[in-house]
């Protein structure tokens, strides 16, 4: 019954019409809680200034992945580099997913600290084997004797109109496997904090970034911009305190969630946001005891909803905060079908903001009358 | 069933124009003139090396005296103590390894490596402690060939956690930071780029950090079997390796069979050592049952890789004594299959007397010499015929351990006694290995969720457990990062 109001009320006319005509950026920037913040940044130059720091900190730490060099990035993500540190640390490999990333691993075997950038996650797949079999399974299998302290790092989910075979999600995939650590950082406080933490980690890291949110600035703080900042794996973080439900998201979503807040806020409904940072290992004690303050889920992602991230947090939720709950949690993901190409398809495919507030509406409506 | 698709007629016109430029120098003198005899000399009789150009290389064995040393290669009598005694333990263990999984010991999938000996013993003593080796599943000789103590080996066989890998790997996956074993993989060609990456930071340590040892670049040596020869990953490593100039010998230990897939069946090009050249570097082949001639050709490329002139493709012909695992009933490779009639090779042996005896004119020579000639050819002849009706115990009678006592006892470098005792040490090595396996404990249960990661909490949590960007002192430098 939920699903069929979703699908009448996700395109409801009055509540959509007012949501589209707000400004994303504004509203993001009026739920943000930072104090003092002086700097804005990209997230493009914050992961820039990441690599960038953590390379000359670090002789070991290389970069390796097509057009990382004298394109200066595919998404140039790595401008400046080349320059700065070299063809040795910076290398523009062929077209070779499978090889370049085994070659990273077994550098990693090595003592070494590479940073394998995929043009888009979607290419991971060429190389999924080493990913998993050969670095994820490595500590494990050798008994401790050979960790893998490596980073594969790319744009994840979709952009907009790349179709079908440049537009899928992985978190759920990657977060699957054990051995990996998978972190998806939103805004350029994340990207900064959470990169430097996956390049001086000694276990493989899969950094899952989002091509759209490379141009958007988030202000940053004076400890953010420090060279030795770094944020904590497996630590979510709150974006915004509520009462009355919780939302969980993870990269371009947590945007949205912040905006449908800021309009729930409006109907009177104070919404908690949850920026997931990191799918693996997932903070289930931050989401638990939201969810324990506010009795109500919605889990929010990008990708598609069978075996997604949503299912695993609702699942956690279930099993330890039960009794908490006052009503099912709610998933929103995206349409269970490749991504289509039509411009209009492709937003109905992925969530949009309307549709997030619709629900909520909706839920705490029937919660109401329960 | 190829031998319907396939037929020498086929085969032999394009190898013959193919072969034309990269003709092998001659054998030094007291070799048969004719290049039939030679290829059969090489053991290299399976129909599609009947051509004569087998090593084919752009500089490692241009004529110079590595070929007449790949005859008769000298070796000193530590050495060839040495290979001997690894090679008896690769044998004698891998048997052990049989025995075991039958009592139950041992279960789940075992590759046994008996008769591949030379290939491993051959490259891998050649190797200091810091050079790296990876290997496929068919992994145990190798890590026994790297250092690895065989109770360790036997112990992680027997899933105890005494084992070098606690257990956890098993026969797939041997892994040794110690001594460089960089794997055990399961998957075919998984090892080959993982060997490039190591490779790759030996250049890096070399080039960037400014750390190379005394002797030049670590090497690393990958070994990997036919059928991974047609992966596209063998193809990206054996590019980027030529294009960074990586210390690496990809070693092919082309046992002419992947399970029960027939290396010709698979393969379009069989001949593995030729694709080197196509992506720049010198492809070479070997005849792996052979020990000393598989030591020399390792030591011009792991030399080669040392001084940083870039990698190189070593094809050793060898053979599995065993089927692929000991689950393998191994039912393909039964005489007869897929080989030419008998009476084929016995006229071309026939024919190539008749002509070659009538153009050198040894006819002149005397009827005894030529009639001794021409049953040197039959004896050659029916070698063939025997192979041809029995893979199995051609290869059989080409065992690199048996050659190698042979070759040991004739050159007086030790006596038969000293090999015997050698045999008998290695035995009671094994012996004590599998008794410390057996004694050894299982693996606790706590180990279960031990090591998935080297640092579960992450860095971005300090050793004291509280978050590294609340520590105050994070800013100025002092923090532990």
């Amino acid at each position: 019954m939920l699903g069929a109001a979703r699908r009448q009320l996700g395109s409801g006319p009055m509540l959509g019409q007012v949501l589209r005509r707000l400004r994303p950026a504004a509203v993001a920037e009026a739920t943000r809680g930072y104090s003092a913040a002086a700097k804005e940044m990209t997230v493009r130059d914050a992961l820039n200034s990441a690599l960038d720091e953590e390379m000359s900190a670090d002789p070991s730490v290389f970069l390796m992945g097509e057009e990382v060099g004298e394109y200066q990035g595919a998404y140039k993500i790595s401008k400046g580099l080349l320059d700065k540190y070299g063809p040795d640390r910076v290398l523009d490999t062929p077209i070779t997913e499978a090889g370049f990333t085994g070659i990273g691993v077994g550098a990693a075997y090595q003592g070494l600290r590479p940073i394998v950038e995929f043009m888009t996650f979607n290419f991971s797949m060429q190389a999924i084997d080493h990913i998993i079999n050969s670095a994820a399974k490595s500590n494990y299998m050798s008994a401790g004797q050979i960790s893998v302290p490596i980073v594969f790092r790319g744009p994840n989910g979709a952009a907009a109109g790349v179709g079908a075979q440049h537009s899928q999600c992985y978190a759920a995939w990657y977060a699957h496997v054990p051995g990996l650590k998978v972190l998806t950082p939103y805004s350029a406080e994340d990207a900064r904090g959470l990169l430097k933490a996956a390049i001086r980690d000694p276990d493989p890291v899969i950094f899952l970034e989002n091509e759209l949110l490379y141009g958007e600035s988030f202000p940053v703080s004076a400890e953010v911009l420090d060279s030795s900042f770094c944020l904590p794996i497996g630590k979510a973080k709150i974006e915004r305190e509520g009462k009355d439900v919780t939302i969980t998201a993870f990269s371009k979503m947590v945007g949205y969630a912040l905006q449908a807040a800021e309009i729930l806020s409006k109907e009177g409904i104070s919404a908690e946001v949850i920026n997931l940072r990191s799918i693996r290992p997932l903070d289930r004690a931050a989401i638990n005891a939201s969810v324990r303050k506010t009795n109500r889920l919605v889990t929010v992602e990008e990708g598609f909803p069978q075996h997604g991230v949503g299912a695993e947090i609702c699942m956690s939720v279930v099993e330890e905060s039960f009794e908490y709950l006052d009503a099912p949690v709610e998933r929103i993901a995206g349409a269970d079908v490749p991504m289509p190409y039509a411009a209009n398809l492709e937003r109905m495919a992925v969530p949009q903001v309307s549709s997030f507030s619709s629900i909520l509406y909706f839920l705490l409506a029937l919660a109401h009358i329960v | 069933m190829a031998a319907t698709s396939f037929t020498a007629a086929k085969f032999l016109a394009p190898v013959a124009a193919r072969s034309g430029g990269e003709r092998a120098p001659p054998l030094p003198a007291g070799a048969s003139s004719s290049s039939f005899a030679r290829a059969m000399r090489r053991g290299g009789a399976h129909h599609p090396r009947l051509r004569t150009a087998l090593a084919v290389s752009s500089d490692v064995l241009a004529g110079n005296k590595a070929q007449a040393a790949a005859a008769n290669p000298a070796v000193t009598r530590e050495e060839a103590l040495e290979l001997y005694e690894d090679m008896v333990l690769g044998r004698v263990f891998e048997d052990m390894c049989a025995q075991m999984y039958y009592r139950g010991k041992m279960f789940g999938f075992v590759h046994l490596y008996n008769g591949q000996e030379a290939v491993s013993t051959g490259f891998i003593k050649y190797l200091n402690q810091a050079d790296c080796v990876v290997s496929t599943y068919r992994d145990h000789v190798h890590a026994l060939s790297k250092g690895v103590p065989a109770r360790s080996v036997m112990a992680e066989l027997f899933g105890k956690a005494t084992g070098c890998c606690r257990g956890q790997g098993g026969s797939m996956h041997m892994f040794s930071a110690p001594h460089n074993l960089l794997g055990g993989f399961a998957f075919i060609g998984e090892g080959i780029p993982v060997a490039t990456g190591a490779a790759f930071a030996a250049k890096y340590r070399h080039e960037v950090l400014k750390q190379s040892g005394p002797d030049g670049l670590d090497v690393t040596v990958a070994f990997f079997g036919d059928g991974t020869c047609n992966n596209g990953q063998f193809f990206e490593c054996l590019n980027m390796a030529q294009l960074w100039k990586l210390p690496i010998i990809f070693v092919v230990e082309n046992n002419l069979w992947a399970i029960g897939m027939s290396h010709l069946r698979a393969t379009s090009d069989p001949e593995i050592f030729k694709k080197g050249p196509a992506f720049g570097m010198p492809g070479v082949h070997v005849d792996g049952m052979d020990v000393l001639k598989v030591r020399e050709v390792a030591k011009e490329a792991i030399d080669r890789a040392r001084r940083g002139e870039g990698p190189t493709l070593v094809e050793c012909e060898t053979y599995r004594f065993r089927g692929h695992s000991l689950a393998d009933p191994d039912e393909l490779r039964k005489p007869g299959k897929d080989y030419f009639p008998v009476s084929f090779y016995f006229f071309a042996s026939l024919v190539k007397f008749l002509v070659l005896t009538r153009l050198s004119g040894e006819m002149e020579n005397g009827i005894k010499a030529s009639l001794a000639k021409f049953v040197a050819m039959l004896k050659m002849a029916s070698n063939i015929v025997l192979m041809k009706t029995d893979e199995k115990s051609h290869y059989a009678a080409r065992d690199p351990i048996t050659a190698l006592k042979k070759y040991i006892i004739e050159e007086n470098l030790a006596t038969e006694s000293e090999l015997k005792s050698i045999e008998k040490k290695i035995e009671d090595v094994v012996e004590e290995a599998v008794e410390f396996a057996d004694a050894s404990p299982h693996p606790p249960r706590s180990q279960l969720l031990e090591n998935v990661f080297a640092d579960p909490k992450g860095f971005g949590i300090g050793p004291d457990g509280k978050y590294r960007c609340e520590d105050p002192k994070f800013t100025q430098g002092t923090a532990q990062v």
